[in-house]
């Protein structure tokens, strides 16, 4: 696989990791969202291990190999069996209509492209241009956390947000050292266990996963 | 070896209390784990007393002025809330607030807090840094909602989605340090310590750094409770157990801070600028106004000292921010002083609502004479966080006060007007729970004393009197955040 | 000589829109009806629709305008237009260098302005209610399509369609992934400029569902056999602009006579595989509801703004 080859697949991957990121803000089925995620993850996956092989940085197969698990399996999985658990409605309500928040969507992406055009002009490597996508996925996965009152849509812009990360430190810098990779990926593990212990706090004790039905906490009490 | 000894004690502690934590000893094991930790603290800060910073564990660990003194804090305030919490949580157990596998969890998660802390502020590495502060936020998550009432799960909910957020930016500001720093260091672990960043500050791009410090600083800033990103911290330290407000509010708090001024070191030596001082510096002022403002309209006693912490945190940043020796003086040793008389409020602000069933002032009256160490300890505690002399406070804030007049005159009166709004807002509130009679609701309770006389002893002693070592690892700690 | 070429071209072009459109239209429905199960009524059936209807006789409201009885001749002539513009079989076109994408985008507007009116003209109830919505979804997609379209001309440098072709064909094929979002925010734009499932249904009459052919409603004889002849150019001309912009490779070179029967044999290839994707579509999606239409196009106009951005951002 020559390098050019491999650097328009590497951006045909981060366009489709920002459309899943799109798709995540517009879509209204709880498991159309589920599903996004895991694509996104898979691309991310796919990503990662093709800029491993190019730059020839073999820490980055053990991190395409996380991911691939962590973000494609596990975590949907999870996530998939504690829906069907709690039996979670399946439309998902948003704070934006949808349109707003896709031109929202839009400027951030903008936005982003401004804030790393310096940042890229220094960078020699291959895979530079997608750092704006990886900081724009990150934003993206923000937004999704503000405009969404679900307690199970605001993980999944939670972990969106943790996969535009990922992308942004391969992207930039083909990967951080592996113990800081092996660490983050841990964090999110347990981040994982806490928000699954979460749902069924908040169940038990509001029956419903709105988050609007936790605004007890005023400054005004 | 030290640190080894450090970090792996509340490491093994926390994986045997997981099992063992709702025994009627495993209080004890809590004490007995937080007291070898800070020996070993203490240890420490002797080896780096007479031989300087030093590396260990290949580089992965190091230990300089800056990060012994709060790493011996950080050991001798949790050492002290065991103490405190033997008493306190044994009395949650036995009203039935907190179940078996409540405080199996609280006393493993306890001790796994105090690794992460201890890991974040000794690690070399910024990376793991990031780590541990994320493991921080996540042992402590958990604890905020141990009492399962809807207001202690909608804190929590809170402050793992707001730290999340957060952290999660300050990942990518950590990305983008690394991004500058494999130019200068090459790839690997070694882009990533301390150590070397702080040896090449000077040709780290500067474009990238100022843009990478504007996400450390949002992502820790949200940890250190900076407004406007504090909404998490008055929630999640009024409905957690009081030991955890404790320690959230008395340690967290400064490692998230400890984090910052590392990285504003860094930041400031690439940019040859003082940008990101003054960015913390605005921060800061804001933390200090907005919080003294809103401490006066609480109702509720541990949120008027959670809106406290957030100013006295403001007032910590700003002072970083200043730069300059005496206002960095100023700022670690109110880091020091801050923590030690704002845990011992909590102590006793605990203590308080356990006597009177509720966490609201309005209800809580006649400490002093229902319960006098918890009312002399409250007023006394809020006589020192409210800065008057003798009290260490006074100092470090004195300090801080004359640096602004200096450097930056235009600052004093904001930061005058939130020093007075909050002493005003406390002391009055304080001074209505501590006085009048006894009302019939109140409940008599043995009072955890060694931990807050400890630390009133301290804090008075570091306001009269600075010992000599610790005055020098202070001017030498001054000398790395030039 | 050379000054001939291009001309012949031309004719020849505007002949095989004018035949090959109803086959095209013939094609889709004949693989509809295999998908369906059904019996087709062939691949010519379109013919003898169109054949039958000139036969009949005009039936007009007493109130119709002129407005109403030009129209179907206007909208007619414009699509021949536009057939004459866009490069299907050659970039050897004399007419193309007179209008641009963006006047593409124009004539195929006046057409709609033109049926619009016509469906008011009468005053019937399912007239005016066709217009509304016809115009409503123009507004969404019209903007999204610009946006595709300037992307397509930002990668190639040129609004003209014949200079698009040319730069990208001559370029060889390069993963890009403003051209991928662009493509995607085509198809979903022509399929709701062409009234297609899941935007409208163009083969019912119900009447809370229709679109196109509640503003066709009253026409009759040649008239309508005019706009639906129109209306199967449409698709065409839109197949083929996709084809042009997105998968030019096949189509003729300048100067390049002996190339036309490949090119012919390519654009028949292509068109086939286009319509069996449109049958994909339209047998795997459901019609939507009509208020979901401004979020199906918003998606297409996301998708266009994402190719544009993409382009700057990736490239």
């Amino acid at each position: 696989m020559s390098i050019t080859l491999a650097a328009q697949i590497n951006s045909i991957l981060a366009a489709l990791i920002l459309l899943t990121a799109f798709g995540l803000l517009v879509q209204r089925r709880i498991y159309g969202l589920l599903h996004l995620f895991a694509w996104q993850g898979l691309f991310l996956s796919i990503s990662t291990g093709i800029v491993g092989y190019v730059a020839g940085v073999n820490h980055l197969y053990i991190s395409s190999v996380l991911t691939l698990g962590l973000k494609v399996i596990v975590l949907p999985y999870i996530l998939h069996i504690l829906i069907i658990r709690m039996q979670i409605r399946k439309e998902v309500d948003t704070v934006v209509n949808i349109p707003t928040t896709m031109l929202i969507g839009i400027a951030l992406v903008i936005f982003s492209y401004h804030l790393t055009a310096p940042i890229i002009e220094l960078s020699t490597l291959v895979t530079k241009s997608t750092l704006a996508v990886a900081l724009a996925t990150v934003m993206l996965g923000l937004l999704m956390m503000i405009t969404r009152r679900n307690a199970v849509t605001q993980i999944i812009g939670f972990l969106s947000m943790e996969n535009g990360l990922f992308f942004a430190a391969t992207s930039a810098t083909y990967g951080m050292p592996l113990v800081v990779e092996l660490g983050v990926a841990l964090d999110i593990l347990i981040a994982a266990f806490i928000f699954g212990i979460f749902f069924f706090q908040i169940r038990t004790t509001f029956d419903s996963l709105d988050v609007n039905s936790m605004a007890k906490l005023k400054e005004e009490e | 070896m030290m640190i080894l000894i450090l970090l792996a004690v509340s490491f093994v502690a926390a994986i045997i209390l997981a099992f063992v934590g709702d025994r009627r000893f495993a209080h004890e094991i809590n004490i007995i784990g937080s007291a070898v930790t800070f020996f070993a603290g203490l240890g420490l800060a002797v080896q780096v007393n007479m031989q300087g910073p030093m590396l260990a564990g290949g580089k992965f660990f190091f230990v300089d002025y800056f990060n012994v003194y709060l790493a011996v804090l950080t050991s001798l305030v949790s050492f002290t809330t065991a103490i405190f919490s033997r008493r306190y949580m044994r009395r949650e157990r036995e009203h039935g607030r907190v179940g078996h596998w409540g405080m199996r969890f609280y006393h493993a998660m306890f001790q796994l807090f105090i690794f992460a802390m201890l890991l974040a502020l000794l690690t070399n590495n910024v990376g793991v840094l990031w780590i541990a502060m994320e493991l921080a936020t996540l042992s402590t998550v958990l604890l905020v909602s141990l009492y399962r009432t809807p207001t202690a799960i909608e804190a929590a909910w809170k402050y793992f989605i707001l730290c999340g957020v957060g952290i999660a930016l300050a990942l990518f500001g950590t990305v983008l340090l690394y991004f500058a720093a494999e130019r200068v260091l090459g790839e690997g672990g070694e882009a990533l310590l301390w150590t070397n960043l702080n040896q090449v500050s000077g040709q780290l791009e500067p474009t990238v750094l100022r843009l990478a410090f504007v996400f450390l600083l949002v992502g820790y800033g949200t940890k250190v409770g900076l407004v406007p990103l504090h909404n998490w911290l008055p929630d999640a330290h009024s409905e957690g157990p009081t030991p955890i407000s404790a320690v959230l509010s008395g340690l967290l708090l400064n490692i998230a801070l400890y984090a910052l001024v590392r990285f504003k070191v860094l930041v400031d030596g690439a940019t040859g600028t003082h940008q990101a001082g003054y960015m913390m510096m605005g921060f800061g002022l804001l933390s200090i106004l907005v919080a003294s403002f809103s401490l006066l309209r609480q109702k509720d006693i541990k949120r008027i000292f959670a809106y406290s912490s957030i100013e006295h945190m403001g007032i910590a940043t700003f002072a970083f921010g200043l730069g300059g020796p005496i206002a960095t003086f100023g700022a670690l040793m109110h880091m020091l002083v801050h923590s030690l008389t704002k845990s011992s409020i909590f102590f006793t602000v605990g203590h308080a609502s356990q006597i009177h069933g509720t966490q609201e002032m309005d209800k809580i009256r006649g400490l002093i004479k229902g319960n006098p160490l918890v009312g002399w300890g409250l007023i006394l505690g809020v006589m020192a966080i409210v800065g008057m002399p003798p009290f260490g406070v006074f100092v470090s804030e004195f300090l801080i006060l004359t640096a602004t007049i200096k450097d930056a005159p235009i600052f004093t009166p904001f930061l005058l007007i939130g020093l007075g709004v909050a002493f005003a807002g406390i002391l009055r509130r304080a001074q209505q729970m501590v006085s009048g009679s006894v009302p019939p609701s109140h409940k008599s309770l043995k009072a955890a004393n060694i931990p807050v006389i400890l630390h009133m002893v301290l804090v008075l002693i570091l306001g009269i009197y600075m010992p000599d070592f610790l005055n020098q690892w202070f001017h030498k700690a001054v000398e790395l955040l030039k | 000589m050379n000054q001939i070429y291009p001309v012949i071209i031309e004719i020849l072009q505007i002949a095989i829109l004018l035949i090959a459109a109803p086959v095209f239209i013939g094609w889709i429905r004949m693989l509809k009806c295999w998908s369906q199960g059904r019996t087709s009524a062939g691949i010519l059936q379109p013919y003898r629709d169109i054949a039958k209807l000139f036969t009949k006789d005009v039936v007009l409201a007493e109130n119709a305008s002129w407005i109403f009885r030009f129209t179907p001749y206007l909208v007619f002539g414009v699509t021949v237009l536009v057939g004459a513009i866009v490069p299907i079989l050659s970039v050897d076109l004399p007419l193309s260098a007179t209008a641009d994408v963006i006047v593409l985008i124009g004539l195929f507007a006046i057409a709609r302005f033109f049926t619009a009116l016509a469906g008011m003209d009468i005053g019937t109830a399912f007239g005016g209610m066709g217009s509304s919505r016809e115009m409503m979804i123009a507004s969404l997609a019209e903007p999204a399509m610009l946006m595709a379209i300037f992307t397509v001309s930002l990668v190639s440098r040129s609004t003209s369609l014949s200079q698009i072709v040319h730069v990208i064909t001559s370029k060889g094929f390069i993963l890009r992934p403003s051209i991928a979002f662009a493509v995607l925010a085509f198809i979903l734009i022509a399929i709701a400029e062409t009234g297609r499932i899941p935007v409208d249904n163009p083969a019912t009459h119900l009447e809370l569902t229709m679109i196109h052919e509640a503003m066709i409603l009253e026409y009759s004889g040649r008239h309508l056999a005019l706009m639906e002849w129109a209306g199967m150019m449409k698709v065409f001309l839109f197949a083929g602009l996709g084809i042009a912009v997105f998968f030019p490779w096949g189509i003729a070179p300048k100067d390049n006579l002996i190339y036309l029967p490949a090119a012919i044999l390519f654009l028949a290839i292509k068109l086939c595989l286009a319509g069996t994707g449109l049958v994909l579509i339209e047998t795997g999606l459901a019609k939507m509801r009509i208020f979901r239409i401004p979020e199906f196009l918003g998606s297409a106009f996301l998708f266009a703004t994402l190719g544009m951005l993409s382009y700057f951002i990736l490239e």
